[in-house]
């Protein structure tokens, strides 16, 4: 069976984000790029799969900016065998950006197609669903884990309170979050042969826009905070304040 | 277009509490659109007749769907619902359910879906929202250009309010359409002490690698229990690496992303992935021996001290004062 994952190029965790000036859209120069750490996840339930069934190709697709070339290079030295890249720009138009993606899908013959539960740029758990939707597939959100057995695929969700178990005929659709995969390190080796993969590079179709953007602005700051004291002595303050001050307790 | 749909969430027939905020949020919406506010329920047996509470907050009507309780059913249900209605807006919970049921109406409906909002207005007849990005180090303001605009609103953000009506309930019956089939709950496993979801409860307590094993939870958990059953606890990822406790319990940026009222960081540094999980709480209270830990800079009231003697100090006051409160 072959596996598609949709991985998605953001700006790593500890970036500082500064507003450009049209108040639009972030700067987007001197910002580390990373792959989605759920998206990772992601890959890496794909390339499990494929080694325990011996056989199937792990293709990994993108919508973004050329630039994502180079994420997409890193997930084919984790293993991946094929790339695929629709070029433009993604906003926080998720429903856009699965009908980018199911157009792609639609095409292909993957069994599974795998999500990271969230991009954690936009954070909105929505694009694996939607595009499940499109493509007319059962669709599992926030799997830990997964097994295919013939025509079937069994996962375990990390739902309230516990995990439910969910089957699915295939073809099917998961979103992934962190459970059994732990990404790897990508080798040497696997650095090396990344570069003669195949990596497909087209525009993306165009779609028309379901939201507008209209303005980004800095979160108010948090009032300043003070130290109550220190050690035991300053339990009964504290307590107090929450009382009286804050009117939480 | 004037009327406003709430999703109200239930499970096993009883009816979450941030339904009442979903449905606030909802008569607000309808207030300004002219309209009515409808309140749609799945959630099993019984639930339908419970949900009719939500007329306190204004809901004028209860839309009851019976047998859809897995999600491929229940969005296939809601979005008949919606079609059928003359709805500017569906609100849903930005819960663990409300995220898995939310997108998959919204492509049934073929209209884009705005998550976690924090902030909601109506402005030239249409729906405008404020939603965090990037870890919350920015706020978007967005327009939903379709209809009806879809949005999830964060848990916690928005204060309930009472606008009193005797909401009547309708029963829907589900049409058949199928959904795309293939899809089957077979199984639950409960996982132990959980009974809150982090991203739902109004207090947190949560805990770091200073607490230095998971043998020393308990100490977190006395002073959770302290707080009331709406408190749960948390995590910090170094805590969730170390496997001390599950990953449903990680805050920040590759876990939850929380805005309870109160928020307890014990021995937690403060870093900047953690913060983005929840420096939008109401109250922010840190634990750390070192006065220099980041957290001290998002904190409103901090202990500098040994949490191994903090913690214990302060379960013991809070008990004290919920006792003298009654
Ligand atoms: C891509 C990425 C994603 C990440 N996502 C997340 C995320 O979602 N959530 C998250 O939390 N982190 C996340 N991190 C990790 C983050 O960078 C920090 O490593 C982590 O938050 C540190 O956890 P900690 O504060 O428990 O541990 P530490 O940083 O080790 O801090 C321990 C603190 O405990 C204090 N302490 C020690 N002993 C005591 C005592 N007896 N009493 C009181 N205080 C004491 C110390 O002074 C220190 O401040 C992410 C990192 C990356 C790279
Ligand atoms: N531009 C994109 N290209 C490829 N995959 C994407 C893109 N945006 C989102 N995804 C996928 O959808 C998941 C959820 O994204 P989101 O709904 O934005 O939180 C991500 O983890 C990716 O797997």
């Amino acid at each position: 069976m072959n596996i598609t994952v949709c991985v998605k190029r953001v700006p790593d965790t500890a970036t500082r984000i500064r507003i450009a000036p049209d108040g639009r859209d972030i700067e987007r120069d001197g910002v580390k790029y990373v792959l989605s750490p759920y998206d990772e996840f992601a890959v890496e339930a794909a390339l499990q799969l494929v080694e325990a069934a011996g056989q199937g190709e792990v293709t990994l697709l993108s919508y973004g900016p050329e630039s994502t070339q180079e994420s997409l290079r890193s997930g084919l030295a984790l293993g991946a065998h094929k790339a695929v890249l629709l070029t433009g720009t993604p906003d926080m138009d998720g429903w856009a950006t699965a009908r980018v993606l199911a157009s792609e899908l639609a095409e292909g013959d993957a069994g599974l197609v795998l999500f990271g539960v969230k991009a954690v740029d936009d954070d909105q758990q929505q694009v694996g669903p939607m595009v499940a939707e499109l493509l007319d597939r059962p669709c599992a959100t926030s799997v830990v884990a997964m097994d295919v057995a013939g025509d079937v695929v069994t996962c375990r969700r990390a739902v309230e309170g516990g995990q439910e178990v969910v089957e699915m005929d295939l073809p099917a659709v998961a979103t992934i979050t962190k459970g059994r995969y732990e990404p790897r390190y990508a080798s040497l080796r696997g650095i090396m042969m990344a570069k003669r993969k195949p990596l497909v590079v087209k525009p993306a179709p165009e779609v028309a826009p379901g939201i507008a953007v209209e303005s980004l602005s800095y979160p108010p700051e948090r009032p300043e905070g003070r130290i109550v004291g220190e050690g035991t002595d300053a339990v009964p303050e504290l307590v107090r304040l929450l009382r009286e001050e804050a009117k939480v307790l | 277009m004037a009327d406003v749909l709430a999703v109200a969430e239930a499970r096993d027939g009883v009816v979450q509490g941030v339904s009442r905020e979903v449905v606030t949020v909802a008569r607000g919406l309808a207030d300004a659109l002219g309209g009515r506010v409808d309140a749609a329920v799945a959630g099993g047996r019984g639930a339908g007749e419970a949900a009719a509470a939500l007329g306190e907050q204004g809901a004028d009507r209860v839309l009851a769907i019976d047998g859809a309780e897995q999600v491929d059913v229940r969005a296939v249900a809601v979005a008949e619902v919606v079609r059928g209605g003359d709805y500017g807006a569906v609100v849903f919970a930005a819960t663990g359910p409300g995220r898995d049921l939310a997108p998959r109406v919204a492509a049934r409906l073929g209209v884009a879906l705005l998550t976690d909002v924090v902030a909601v207005e109506i402005d030239g007849g249409r729906v405008v929202v404020t939603r965090p990005v990037f870890a919350g180090k920015a706020l978007a303001r967005v327009r939903a250009l379709g209809a009806p605009a879809l949005l999830s609103i964060r848990p916690n953000v928005f204060p309930v309010s009472d606008a009193p009506r005797a909401a009547q309930v309708e029963h829907v019956a589900l049409s058949g359409e199928a959904s795309a089939g293939g899809y089957r709950v077979v199984g639950f496993e409960e996982s132990a002490g959980a009974a809150l979801d982090v991203s739902e409860a109004a207090i947190i307590v949560s805990g770091g690698r200073g607490l230095k094993g998971p043998e020393n939870w308990h100490l977190l958990a006395d002073l959770r229990d302290a707080l009331g059953e709406t408190a749960a606890l948390g995590a910090s990822r170094a805590v969730v690496d170390a496997g001390w406790r599950p990953h449903a319990e990680q805050v920040g940026q590759t876990g939850k992303t929380v805005t309870p009222k109160l928020y307890f960081a014990v021995a937690i540094s403060g870093a900047i992935q953690h913060l983005a999980g929840m420096r939008t709480s109401g109250v922010i209270v840190a634990v750390n021996r070192d006065a220099e830990a980041p957290i001290f800079g998002v904190a409103d009231y901090g202990i500098v001290g040994d949490a191994f003697e903090i913690v214990p100090e302060l379960a013991t006051a809070v008990r004290k004062l919920r006792e003298q409160q009654g």
